[in-house]
């Protein structure tokens, strides 16, 4: 396995910019998942880095080799496809043995590898199956065996989970985490999921309109959103415009005054994410908001609540539900309250 | 459907010369008579080598551009594309005196004869030929996911291999359907081949057509019994290997 470093890549089709100004370090063993919405550029990056897309501007490197005019079947990267692309007129061994095959290694050692990887998928089994004959799930498992068995330099899955259904999407996800943990893969992900980026990854980048908005830890990107694009892909946020009027004290445009931590005399909105307001019916803490309870959706573990303030704005709050939470019933007098450090500041 | 058929392999077991109903009796003799007629023979022997030539030929082609066609993305690429299957549109025998006209020309000017040869034959049948396999491995083609030819190329192969190795496999079920279509539309063809064959160079449709001429008793029935026979079995091996409703 290596390390991979990307630099200021660029892709251009015609007069629409797809990727720009691309430029990532991806450490050996990590594992990175690219996020964002369809059209974000996520997957251009990833063939890119297959070799199958040509970059106008920038360069690859895998381990010490730069690799941007290197043709695709001379990468060595193993690439899982959405579709799973297994080859329909051969057997899972069959396929697994092609990569093999054109990486000519001996049909001795052959065998072994090809054991090998099918049993780390739980294969051996189907080994003489065509892919019709199997299932989503058991295609995947091929798919992702055909690419480890070549033993890539770097492990790319495009959307690799997207075809399954919910409960198979979990496990399998799980399986290939375990792996490449395992085997120490350096690893890109790419998914529009943002609950599974930040469920498998090291280290997540989240893209939109060809550009990394922001690269970092799940909780880092999670807790301090760099700006509102990524503030509102990666779950919800409750945003106040407004501007600060004095260090720590934040007057939104209803006149609603909001204490808050942190130094951002530029910041011109304020986001809470929903989860971190709690409701109660005399007011706690700094920021302690009066106003009615606008409409309650029971989801299950979570009860969404919206509140409309006093002062005009209308709030959405996540309660969990926990044992002796009281409903709360529309119409219904509260304090929507939350802490001052569970503000985040935008200047934009 | 299949009442021509039918009727034509009743009729050609017809004792009677002229034909009419009910026939007095039952006999095989133009089986006999039509099987050592040379005309017949030698007809059935050049239909044969011309559809296997010109389905040959024009498959291997035919692939090569409707590969062009599909992942080529060049200037004209629909005027080509409709011109391959012009063939398909213009009357045979229209295009049999167009192709007679143009091989005068080019005999002229090779100072060759052209014109009643066999390979002026398997060329001129290749227009049927080509069109046929570029409709049904294009349209194979349409269907293919991309990413299973990426994914050879990912594993190492280069360009050449996983076309060979990956592409052209899954291309296979249109390629023998192609191959089979070809064949028949070839050795069936009277049309085209009217003003281009040479003394001694007739195809099966032709003697069949000159011998309608001056009679007209089962022996007719009896050749066009024998090539329905021949073809169906062609038909039936071929679907054994490939499933030909899948494809066309």
């Amino acid at each position: 396995m290596a390390k991979v470093s990307i630099d200021r890549l660029k892709k251009q089709f015609g007069a629409s910019v797809a990727v720009s100004d691309f430029s990532l370090e991806i450490a050996d063993g990590e594992l990175v998942a690219f996020l964002g919405p369809s059209g974000c550029g996520k997957t251009t990056t990833l063939r890119m880095i297959a070799g199958f897309i040509p970059p106008t501007a920038g360069s690859i490197r895998i381990g010490k080799d730069d690799v941007t005019n290197v043709p695709v079947h001379k990468r060595n990267t193993g690439m899982v496809f959405q579709g799973y692309a297994l080859f329909p007129h051969m057997t899972v061994g069959e396929n697994v043995a092609f990569g093999l095959e054109m990486h000519k290694v001996p049909a001795v050692e052959r065998g072994k590898r090809i054991d090998n990887v099918l049993d780390m998928v739980r294969m051996t089994q189907l080994r003489d199956r065509y892919p019709r004959q199997l299932s989503g799930g058991q295609q995947q498992r091929v798919a992702i065996a055909r690419a480890l068995a070549i033993e890539p330099r770097v492990f790319l899955l495009d959307e690799p989970l997207s075809n399954l259904d919910a409960k198979l999407r979990t496990e399998v996800r799980e399986e290939i985490r375990a792996l490449q943990r395992r085997l120490g893969l350096t690893t890109i992900f790419v998914t529009h999921d943002q609950e599974e980026a930040l469920a498998i990854a090291d280290r997540m980048a989240i893209m939109h309109d060809g550009k990394v908005q922001q690269v970092g830890f799940p909780e880092t990107l999670y807790e301090k959103p760099a700006n509102l694009f990524v503030a509102n892909f990666l779950g919800k946020m409750n945003i106040f415009a407004g501007r600060v009027e004095s260090p720590g004290r934040f007057v939104t445009e209803n006149k609603l005054a909001l204490a808050i931590e942190g130094s951002g005399a530029a910041a011109s909105q304020v986001g809470v994410r929903p989860e971190r307001i709690a409701l109660s019916t005399e007011p706690v803490g700094p920021n302690a908001m009066p106003g009615v309870v606008d409409s309650s959706v029971y989801l299950g573990s979570l009860i969404d609540v919206r509140v409309r303030l006093d002062s005009g704005e209308v709030i959405g709050c996540q309660l969990p539900n926990s044992a002796g939470a009281q409903p709360a019933a529309p119409g219904t007098r509260v304090h929507a309250c939350f802490r001052p450090g569970d503000c985040v500041l935008f200047s934009e | 459907m299949l009442s021509p058929l039918i009727f034509v392999v009743w009729l050609s077991f017809f004792q009677d010369t002229i034909l009419y109903f009910p026939p007095s009796g039952y006999t095989v003799s133009w089986y006999q008579k039509a099987l050592s007629d040379p005309a017949f023979v030698n007809g059935f022997i050049t239909s044969l080598q011309v559809a296997a030539l010109a389905a040959l030929c024009g498959v291997v082609l035919g692939v090569l551009a409707a590969l062009g066609i599909v992942r080529y993305r060049f200037r004209g690429n629909r005027p080509v594309n409709t011109l391959l299957l012009s063939p398909l549109l213009i009357p045979s025998i229209v295009a049999g005196l167009g192709i007679y006209l143009a091989y005068l020309q080019l005999e002229n000017l090779l100072d060759t004869r052209i014109v009643g040869t066999y390979g002026g034959l398997v060329i001129a049948h290749m227009c049927l030929t080509i069109p046929w396999t570029v409709r049904l491995v294009s349209a194979s083609m349409h269907g293919l996911d991309p990413a299973i030819e990426q994914a050879a190329r990912n594993l190492g192969a280069n360009g050449r291999v996983a076309f060979m190795r990956v592409t052209l496999p899954m291309l296979r079920p249109a390629i023998v359907a192609a191959s089979l279509f070809s064949f028949i539309v070839s050795f069936e063809n009277l049309e085209l081949s009217l003003a281009l064959v040479g003394p001694g160079r007739t195809t099966l449709p032709i003697a069949i057509l000159q011998y309608l001429e001056f009679k007209l008793d089962p022996t007719i029935a009896a050749v066009s019994a024998v090539q329905i026979l021949l073809l169906g079995i062609i038909m039936l091996v071929t679907d054994r290997f490939v499933k030909l409703s899948q494809v066309v």
